[in-house]
């Protein structure tokens, strides 16, 4: 990793060359809710003015881009001989600017099961080696709770992330790529004063967070709390709608079905993002369902978020992002459900 | 015709319309890229909107639009007798769609309403499964295409249709909406069954459950959410009766 600044204006020039020269994308305004505030998403974006540098988070996590919602994972063509099967991994190289740092921690979470596990995936791997990730710090939201999952710094899964130190950016430069890609432009030395003035704002950032969970040993107290109350109380309220899973930057898990094309000529092998609140998740050939309650659904996804995923790497899989209750129609709010589940735990 | 080696018999396929706007017959014709396709996998034999040409020997019969005339129950009979397979397309069909919305009124407030003059015979809407038996239910006002391509891909190759058992909000997020209800309005496609894309919402509506409910409805929970955004109770129910699609779902509040 290496450190340097880089001004604001130089910073301007470098994101709108990139832009010039990439097909890029970045937050912008696409809706608001009901308070008023602005919802945001990563759009394609044709200059550096459309881009809300100051934005919140996005409504849905910068996962699509590396797992998309459908994907063909091969394509089949019927001929005299049989078939034949055609794979395409490839993908365009593009640009994220301004990633937060949770959701550049999912990213790595998902490398763990898509690229180091046991069956990488090679069509995640495609996208990830493709994009380049420009990250950027932001004050924290009234309900992100990264700070309770060791999300809210990053030390890798980038190209570049940026602070905001005032009249500069403090940027760790972490790949040979965006190395040479800054060669282009005026970047400076970190001087004792950025140093001082970098530390100050990572304290104060630190400083803000106001949502706080504790999952220390919450492995073993889901286990503890298999046939707690709390998850009909909360899973009354599910609506199974999986809107939860969509928008959660390290929900992954998918179903795949094959199509054949109305012209009986082709078919294809497409793969679809699924989520385990959906009725038929664990619904299985002969048609038994192993999970027709939804507060059964709904506690199996806190249990790969808290005790599946730390059985096989030592971290929760939840970044603490909190989409997933700003998408849910209900509310259902993940520090309130940890936090149920703790307080029952001390009685 | 024929697919990896195996012949398939062409369908052959009958359209009627009864109590509708003929908007699922249009979507028929619509996704002209596919049409070629689409018309190698059925023979069509009697589609008033295509062709004047009119035969018997239908194996699928498609039956668009509700019932709300006495004439039309003995016309449905006999296209029941005469069909293999019956298919209620369109939510008119599936469910009396917004024609059912006459059934909250008497039948002589209705017809005055309308007609000044040469008033019509009319009985309360019904949907074309309470009068004949019905093979399969294919619902949306109007019918997705990309839906109805599928099941007769289905058809033609004697395969299982699946229909989505998740909700539109599933489709929703896949397009990247912004949930109606976080806006603070109403809407229902947490209730409602997949299969339409969340066309409505990609255009800027929200979803009224033209599809009827998916295999998992929380009625109570999304009543309560929509009571809490300030939508009344009144408002919520009107709505919700829109299509007449989603009344089993109230019934389970009763």
């Amino acid at each position: 990793m290496l450190f340097k600044t880089i001004t604001k204006e130089n910073l301007r020039t470098f994101i709108t060359n990139i832009i010039k020269e990439n097909q890029t994308f970045a937050p912008v305004v696409v809706s608001t809710d009901a308070d008023n505030n602005p919802i945001y998403q990563f759009k394609k974006v044709d200059s550096f003015e459309e881009i809300k540098i100051n934005y919140t988070k996005s409504y849905s996590s910068i996962k699509n881009f590396f797992l998309p919602y459908k994907e063909d994972l091969s394509t089949f063509h019927f001929n005299e001989n049989g078939w034949e099967q055609k794979i395409n991994y490839r993908v365009n190289p593009r640009v994220l600017f301004g990633v937060r740092a949770c959701d550049i921690n999912a990213l790595i979470k998902l490398d763990q099961v898509l690229m180091k596990g046991s069956f990488p995936h090679p069509y995640y791997i495609a996208r990830r080696k493709n994009t380049f990730i420009i990250g950027l710090d932001h004050e924290p939201m009234a309900d992100c709770f990264c700070q309770s999952l060791d999300t809210n710094e990053v030390v890798h899964g980038f190209d570049i992330f940026l602070t905001d130190i005032g009249p500069k950016y403090f940027m760790l430069i972490n790949s040979s790529k965006a190395f040479n890609l800054l060669k282009n432009i005026t970047i400076e030395e970190v001087k004792e004063e950025d140093r001082e003035n970098y530390i100050k704002e990572k304290n104060r950032l630190a400083s803000l967070f106001k949502s706080h969970v504790d999952v220390t040993g919450m492995a073993n107290l889901m286990d503890i709390e298999f046939e707690s109350s709390v998850w009909q109380k909360w899973g009354d309220k599910c609506l199974s709608c999986g809107s939860c899973a969509m928008v959660c930057p390290t929900c992954y898990c998918y179903t795949v079905c094959e199509k054949i094309n109305l012209s009986l000529k082709t078919a294809s092998k497409e793969k679809m993002l699924y989520s385990c609140n959906l009725i038929d998740f664990a619904e299985v050939a002969g048609g038994h369902n192993f999970r027709p309650k939804s507060s059964d659904r709904l506690k199996y996804r806190y249990y790969h978020q808290h005790r599946g995923f730390v059985e096989s790497f030592d971290e929760s899989k939840c970044v603490g992002c909190n989409r997933c209750q700003k998408a849910c129609p209900a509310d259902i709010n993940p520090v309130e459900v940890l936090r149920d589940l703790r307080k029952e735990n001390i009685k | 015709m024929e697919f990896s080696g195996i012949p398939l018999k062409k369908l052959r396929a009958a359209f009627f319309d009864f109590t509708s706007c003929e908007g699922c017959q249009l979507q028929i014709l619509n996704h002209e890229k596919n049409l070629p396709d689409f018309l190698s996998l059925i023979e069509i034999v009697n589609f008033r909107e295509i062709s004047s040409d009119k035969r018997d020997d239908y194996e699928i019969a498609f039956i668009e639009g509700a019932v709300s005339r006495k004439d039309q129950i003995d016309r449905l009979k006999d296209i029941r007798k005469k069909a293999k397979l019956v298919v209620s397309l369109g939510t008119c069909a599936c469910y009396g769609g917004v024609n059912a919305i006459k059934n909250n009124f008497s039948i002589e407030s209705m017809v005055d309403e309308v007609y000044k003059e040469n008033k019509p015979e009319t009985i309360p809407v019904q949907k074309i499964s309470e009068i004949i038996s019905v093979d399969l239910e294919i619902p949306g006002c109007p019918v997705s295409k990309i839906e109805l391509e599928y099941i007769i891909l289905c058809l033609a190759l004697g395969s299982v249709i699946e229909k989505k058992k998740y909700p539109v909000c599933i489709e929703c997020k896949q397009n990247m909406n912004h949930c109606f209800i976080d806006k603070g309005s109403l809407c229902f496609g947490a209730i409602t069954r997949a299969g339409c894309d969340s066309i409505c919402v990609n255009g800027g509506l929200p979803c009224y459950g033209c599809r009827g409910p998916s295999a998992s409805v929380n009625w109570m929970s999304l009543k309560n959410i929509l009571i809490d955004k300030g939508i009344t109770e009144e408002e919520i129910l009107e709505k919700l009766s829109l299509f007449n699609s989603l009344n089993e779902v109230i019934k389970d509040e009763n």
